[in-house]
């Protein structure tokens, strides 16, 4: 199994609060890893720092056997590997929906603009958005701007897709449109790192699930583990109290 | 009023006028948009996040030290004083005797530099931070962030500032005057010279002034409206075919 993500001893302070303390974890290509945790864990902090959105205090990420906070890494290259998926969505306003998943292509990749099309409405149509390429972001409704925001990273062709909670900013009736994409994905054998609240969904689609509390890694297991058979106390409070909640 | 008396000094001056307004419309548009592309550029440098070599952050805390000395002076003092500084400073300290409609340009498009800056800094702190954070989580760096997706979305943004400066630039390069441009002000001033009839002359060129801000904020808005596109957008392809 190839490794694409090792996560070493990775720190992160905003001043004097350290948000994550020794997160060791790694990812292997084609698995789905969930992360879950109350809000304010470091669940966000943790994605952002993998993508370098948010510069690591201490550690390593390690990339296909290169630790990526070395000096000398090209960062913007190693991003492209890595694709984003926001919470608000973050399409670029000022382009169309076929543009917002071409830009980054034509211009970071240097494709030309006929193969970025092409590629760009192959994942168009795998989020079923393909026919709304002419409309703007501002035009669609939370659950479609989330499918393209998903297009938009898949055209890059990442080793690695990153989700931060995809469906937290959505009105309840739009989660499952999104959820279902994630699935197709997963079962298409796409690696993927998924921050997020909704555990039916954790439980089904992941093949290993990765519980944070305080800034640390309490438990990590299989989803059989962590939702049905915890070790850790804190895992089981939590799920005691998110599934409550629901 | 002596509306006979109001057509008359027009029909005699009518080219006067008119060679008054052209200068003034030529002045405006040219110092506008000189001024909003120093404006665009001041604003893209100060807006540079700190780079982490020392040098360069000192460099960039030089030149953003000269660039707001550069805005303060030219919010904070009158054009009409400006004017006289540059026109006569010019010939004075550095023995450059400038065209009276360079001197013109140069004026205007420095001063509304200053103010431009300012908006653009402020459009671009007022783009979204996730704008950035999804151009950058895409491969893209600074400069392709700028130009692909912040930018285009400020130009937007400050489209009816920038109209506001037109406006404005046209109304004060009646200043001009001062150093002999001639521009409708200052034609307006030499009817009166020869003619003594100051409220009806200056109350032409008042409508004149009023004719030139009015269509120029009309037909910017109508090139707002353009640029922001259709309403609706059409699905492309039919569902039948899967
Ligand atoms: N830019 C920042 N500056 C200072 N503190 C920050 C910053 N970003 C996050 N934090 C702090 O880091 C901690 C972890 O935040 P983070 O957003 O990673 O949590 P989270 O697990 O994603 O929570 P949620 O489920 O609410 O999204 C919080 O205490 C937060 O206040
Ligand atoms: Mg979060």
């Amino acid at each position: 199994m190839e490794r694409i993500l090792e996560i070493q001893h990775l720190r992160k302070s905003f001043g004097n609060n350290e948000v994550l303390k020794d997160i060791n974890f790694s990812v292997d290509k084609g698995e789905v890893v969930s992360i879950i945790g109350s809000s304010g864990s470091g669940k966000s902090t943790l994605l952002r720092c993998i993508n370098l959105l948010e510069k690591p205090t201490g550690g390593k990420i390690v990339y296909k056997g290169r630790n990526i906070l070395d000096n000398g890494i090209d960062i913007y290259a190693y991003r492209t590997k890595l694709g984003m998926v926001f919470q608000q969505f973050n399409l670029f306003n000022n382009h169309n929906v076929l543009s917002n998943c071409t830009v980054g292509q034509i211009k970071v990749l240097k494709r030309s603009k006929e193969e970025a099309e092409e590629i760009a409405m192959k994942y168009l149509r795998v989020v079923g958005m393909d026919q709304y390429i002419n409309a703007n972001p501002k035009q669609l409704s939370g659950g479609q701007k989330q499918r393209v925001a998903i297009a938009r990273a898949l055209a890059m062709e990442p080793d690695v897709m990153l989700f931060d909670e995809p469906t937290s900013a959505l009105d309840p009736e739009m989660v499952g449109e999104v959820l279902k994409v994630i699935k197709e994905l997963a079962e298409m054998g796409q690696t993927m790192l998924v921050v997020t609240h909704e555990m039916e969904f954790a439980k089904e689609v992941s093949d290993r699930v990765i519980f944070m509390d305080k800034g640390v890694i309490a438990e990590e297991g299989a989803p059989e583990q962590i939702f049905n058979n915890p070790i850790q106390e804190r895992t089981r409070e939590f799920l005691k109290r998110t599934l409550k909640a629901v | 009023m002596d509306f006979q008396l109001v057509k008359t000094i027009f029909l005699e001056n009518w080219p006067m006028f008119l060679r008054g307004a052209g200068m003034t419309i030529v002045i405006s548009v040219i110092s506008t948009l000189l001024g909003a592309v120093i404006g665009l550029l001041i604003g893209v440098v100060r807006t540079i996040p700190t780079p982490e070599s020392n040098r360069k952050r000192a460099v960039l805390k030089v030149v953003n030290a000269i660039f707001s000395a550069y805005i303060e002076y030219f919010r904070g003092t009158p054009m009409i004083v400006q004017a006289m500084v540059i026109y006569y400073g010019s010939a004075l300290l550095f023995d450059i005797h400038m065209n009276r409609f360079a001197a013109a340009i140069l004026i205007v498009s420095i001063n509304t530099g200053a103010y431009m800056a300012e908006i653009v800094r402020g459009g671009i702190i007022s783009i979204d931070k996730g704008q950035f954070e999804a151009a950058h989580a895409i491969g893209m760096n600074h400069t392709q962030s700028m130009v692909n997706v912040i930018l285009p979305q400020v130009i937007r943004n400050i489209l009816p500032a920038t109209a506001n400066e037109f406006v404005i630039n046209i109304k004060d390069t009646s200043v001009l005057n001062v150093i002999g441009v001639t521009e409708l002000f200052f034609q307006t001033k030499s009817i009166t010279g020869n003619n003594f009839k100051f409220f009806e002359s200056y109350f032409i060129a008042s409508i004149i002034y009023l004719l030139m801000t009015f269509t120029i904020t009309r037909i910017l808005r109508h090139f707002e409206k353009r640029l922001d596109g259709p309403q609706n957008y059409d699905l492309v392809g039919n569902q039948m075919q899967v």
